[in-house]
C-alpha cells in the first residue's frame, strides 16, 4: 500500500498523544494553532461520516434483499412457472433457464473474441501505436450504455431474425462482456515473463505452439477471472434484454424464442401491484445477488492461483 | 519432403494465428462503428424528418407523429449531473478516508470489498430497493426540504413517489464506487516525497491533503469523475423505475421527468415505425455524448499516467 510517511507525531486527530511533541510546542510556542487542528479534526469526522453513509446503502440493500427473499424461498420458485396474478405459489424456472442459456450465448461470443484481442495487444503488438488504438477502442466499448448495446442487438439480431430471441440477448450482453474479458485476459498474458517465451521458441517451438499450450495455460487464471467477473456484470443486466430477449411466461421452446430472464422478471414484477409477483421479485433479487457474489469470490480465488 | 511440409503447415498455422488474433483486434474498432452505423441506419427515419430540430423540440406526441427530445436530453443530463455533485465530494473524501492512514491495513480491506460490493449490485435491484425502502425514507426529508426552501425553484413542487431527485440520488450511491476507486488509484500512485516535503514544512495532514495531494491528483481524479458521469448517463433501469416518466422540463428537481435511456427502457417494446425510429435516434444522442464523455475522461486519464511515469 502507501509508503506511509512518518506523520503520527503530526497527526491533528489525537492531539497530545506523543509527549516530546507536546514537550516541543510548549518549549517554542510553535506548535499546530488551535483553528488548524480543530480543521483537521472536523475534516476527519467529515469523511468518517462519508464512508459511513457510504455503506449505509449497501447494508439495507443486502438486509432487504436478504429478509424478504428468503421468506418466500421454496423449492417451487425453482420449478414452477411464474403465477398469475392472485395466485399463490410460482416460481421463475423459465427465467433460471433463460438467464443460464443467455449467458451462455454472450460468453460462446465475447469470450474468444476478447482472448484473441489479447493475444495480439499482448503477445503481437505490444507497444504499439495500434495496440494503444485497440486498448483505445475497449475502454471506449466498456463505457457504450448498456441500453445502446441492447438497441444494436435490436437492429442486428431482432431485425434479421424477425423476432425477439435468446439469441438478440447474448449479443447484447456479449458487447457488455468483451471489454471485461479482453482487459483481465491483457493483463494476465501480460504477467507471464518473457523467459517462458523465450524459453518455448528456443525449443523450437512456433508462435502458434508457445501462445496456444505454453502463455495461455499459464495465464488460464486471470482469464477464468475475468470471464467470472464478466458474467457477474452481464446476469444483473436488465436495459439491454428489455427488447431483445424480451420476457416469456413460459419456457422458451428453443433459442430463437422469446426468452425470460432474472433480471428482466425482476423490473417485471417489481412494478406489477400484486404483492405475489413483488414477492418472487424478492426472491429473485436474492438469488442474483447470491450468484453473484459468488462468482466475485470464486474470480478472487482463482486470481490468487497465479503460476507466474 | 515430409518435414518440410510439416515446418511449412506449421508456418501457415503460425500465420494464420497472427492474421486472425490481428482481426478480431481490429474487429474491437469494428463492432464501435457497427453500433453508430446501426443506430444511424435504423433511426434514419427520424433523423430525415426531424433532423437536429429533434435536439430541440419538447413534443412527443405518438398520435401525431411528433417526436423531439428536449425533455429526454434535460432529463439525462440534469439527472446525472445532480448525481455527481452529490457522489463527488462524497466519493473523493472517501478515497482520501482510504489512502491516507487514517485506519489501519486490516480494516481498510473490509471497506474497499464493501464498496466494491456496491457496484456489484444489479441496478435493477437498486430500483427495487429504492421503492420499497430508499424512497419511503427519503420522501419525509425531501418534503421538509421543500417547506422550508420551497422559494428556491430548485426545490419549487412537492416531492411525490417518483421525481428527478431520487434517480439522483440512486445514481449518486451507484457511481460512487467508481469515483473512489479511481481517485484511490490516483492518491496511491502519488510520489511520497510530496507528503513528506509538505509535512516537513509543517502543514497538518489536512493540509497536505487539500493544498499538495489532492491538486496533485487532480487529473485523476476528473477522469474518475467523468467515467461516473459516462455511468451516469447511461444508466437505465433505476430511472425506467424512479423518474416518473413525464415528458417535461420543470425547475424542480422533485418533479418526475424522463431520460433518454428511461424514455427508451418504456416505450421501444410497443413502438413500430417512427416512433420507434425516433426512440433509436435519441439512442444515438445518447451513444454520441457518452462517447465523447468517455473519449474525454480516456484523454485525461492517460495524461495524467504520462505525467506519472
Amino acid at each position: 500500500m502507501t509508503p506511509s510517511p512518518p506523520s503520527d507525531h503530526l497527526s491533528d486527530t489525537q492531539p497530545g498523544s506523543s509527549p516530546p511533541n507536546t514537550s516541543v510546542e510548549s518549549q517554542f510556542a510553535y506548535g499546530v494553532s488551535p483553528g488548524r487542528k480543530a480543521f483537521g479534526a472536523f475534516m476527519t469526522t467529515l469523511v468518517v461520516g462519508c464512508a459511513l453513509l457510504a455503506a449505509l446503502p449497501l447494508f439495507s440493500i443486502l438486509w432487504t434483499v436478504i429478509t424478504n427473499g428468503v421468506a418466500h424461498l421454496s423449492p417451487r420458485v425453482f420449478t414452477e412457472l411464474p403465477p398469475p396474478p392472485m395466485v399463490d405459489g410460482g416460481g421463475f424456472r423459465n427465467a433460471l433457464m433463460g438467464t443460464f442459456w443467455v449467458l451462455l450465448l454472450a460468453s460462446l461470443i465475447s469470450v474468444p473474441f476478447g482472448i484473441l484481442v489479447a493475444v495480439y495487444v499482448s503477445e503481437f503488438a505490444r507497444d504499439s501505436q495500434f495496440s494503444k488504438f485497440v486498448r483505445f477502442g475497449i475502454n471506449v466499448l466498456s463505457g457504450v450504455p448498456s441500453i445502446v448495446a441492447g438497441l444494436f442487438s435490436y437492429g442486428v439480431v431482432v431485425l434479421l431474425m424477425g423476432g425477439f430471441s435468446a439469441w438478440a440477448g447474448g449479443v447484447a450482453l456479449a458487447v457488455l462482456m468483451l471489454p471485461i474479458v479482453e482487459r483481465t485476459a491483457e493483463e494476465g498474458l501480460k504477467s507471464i515473463p518473457p523467459e517462458i517465451r523465450q524459453g518455448a521458441i528456443g525449443l523450437g517451438a512456433t508462435n502458434f505452439q508457445t501462445i496456444s499450450q505454453i502463455v495461455l495455460p499459464s495465464a488460464l487464471p486471470f482469464i477464468a477471472t475475468g470471464v467470472t467477473l464478466s458474467l457477474a456484470r452481464a446476469i444483473g443486466e436488465t436495459a439491454p434484454l428489455l427488447f431483445t430477449a424480451l420476457f416469456n411466461q413460459f419456457d422458451a421452446k428453443s433459442l430463437s424464442d422469446p426468452t425470460a430472464t432474472l433480471s428482466v422478471l425482476i423490473y417485471n414484477f417489481s412494478t406489477s401491484p400484486f404483492q405475489n409477483q413483488k414477492d418472487l421479485a424478492w426472491v429473485a433479487s436474492l438469488l442474483v445477488i447470491g450468484i453473484i457474489l459468488v462468482i466475485s469470490i470464486v474470480a478472487r480465488r482463482i486470481a490468487q492461483r497465479q503460476a507466474f | 519432403m515430409a518435414k518440410f511440409e510439416s515446418l511449412s503447415v506449421a508456418r501457415w498455422i503460425d500465420r494464420g494465428f497472427y492474421r486472425l488474433t490481428a482481426a478480431f483486434a481490429v474487429g474491437i474498432a469494428g463492432i464501435l462503428v457497427w453500433i453508430l452505423v446501426t443506430l444511424f441506419q435504423t433511426a434514419y427515419p427520424a433523423i430525415a424528418k426531424f433532423g437536429l430540430g429533434f435536439l430541440f423540440s419538447s413534443r412527443w406526441s405518438v398520435q401525431e407523429e411528433i417526436f423531439g427530445a428536449l425533455p429526454l436530453i434535460y432529463g439525462t443530463v440534469v439527472s446525472a449531473l445532480v448525481a455527481l455533485a452529490i457522489a463527488v465530494p462524497i466519493g473523493v473524501g472517501i478515497a482520501v478516508f482510504l489512502t491516507e492512514d487514517f485506519l489501519p491495513a486490516q480494516i481498510r480491506t473490509p471497506i474497499a470489498f464493501v464498496i466494491e460490493l456496491l457496484a456489484a449490485v444489479p441496478s435493477v435491484v437498486y430500483g427495487l430497493w429504492a421503492i420499497v425502502v430508499f424512497i419511503p425514507f427519503v420522501k419525509p426529508v425531501l418534503e421538509l426540504v421543500h417547506q422550508v426552501l420551497g422559494w428556491i425553484p430548485l426545490f419549487g413542487s412537492a416531492p411525490t413517489n417518483v421525481g428527478l431527485m431520487y434517480t439522483s440520488l440512486i445514481l449518486a450511491i451507484m457511481i460512487s464506487p467508481t469515483i473512489i476507486a479511481i481517485s484511490r488509484d490516483s492518491l496511491v500512485s502519488l510520489p511520497p516525497q510530496l507528503r513528506q516535503g509538505a509535512l516537513a514544512l509543517g502543514a497538518t495532514r489536512w493540509e497536505t491533503i487539500l493544498k499538495v495531494l489532492l491538486p496533485a491528483s487532480l487529473s485523476g481524479i476528473v477522469g474518475a469523475v467523468m467515467l461516473a458521469l459516462g455511468r451516469a448517463l447511461g444508466e437505465t433501469m433505476v430511472a425506467a423505475m424512479l423518474i416518473g416518466s413525464k415528458n417535461a422540463i420543470s425547475a424542480s428537481l422533485f418533479a418526475p421527468g424522463q431520460t433518454i435511456a428511461s424514455m427508451i427502457a418504456n416505450q421501444f417494446g410497443e413502438a413500430t415505425g417512427l416512433q420507434r425510429a425516433s426512440l433509436l435516434y435519441a439512442g444515438l444522442i445518447l451513444m454520441l455524448i457518452t462517447l465523447a464523455v468517455n473519449v474525454l475522461a480516456e484523454l485525461i486519464i492517460s495524461r495524467f499516467q504520462q505525467v506519472e511515469h
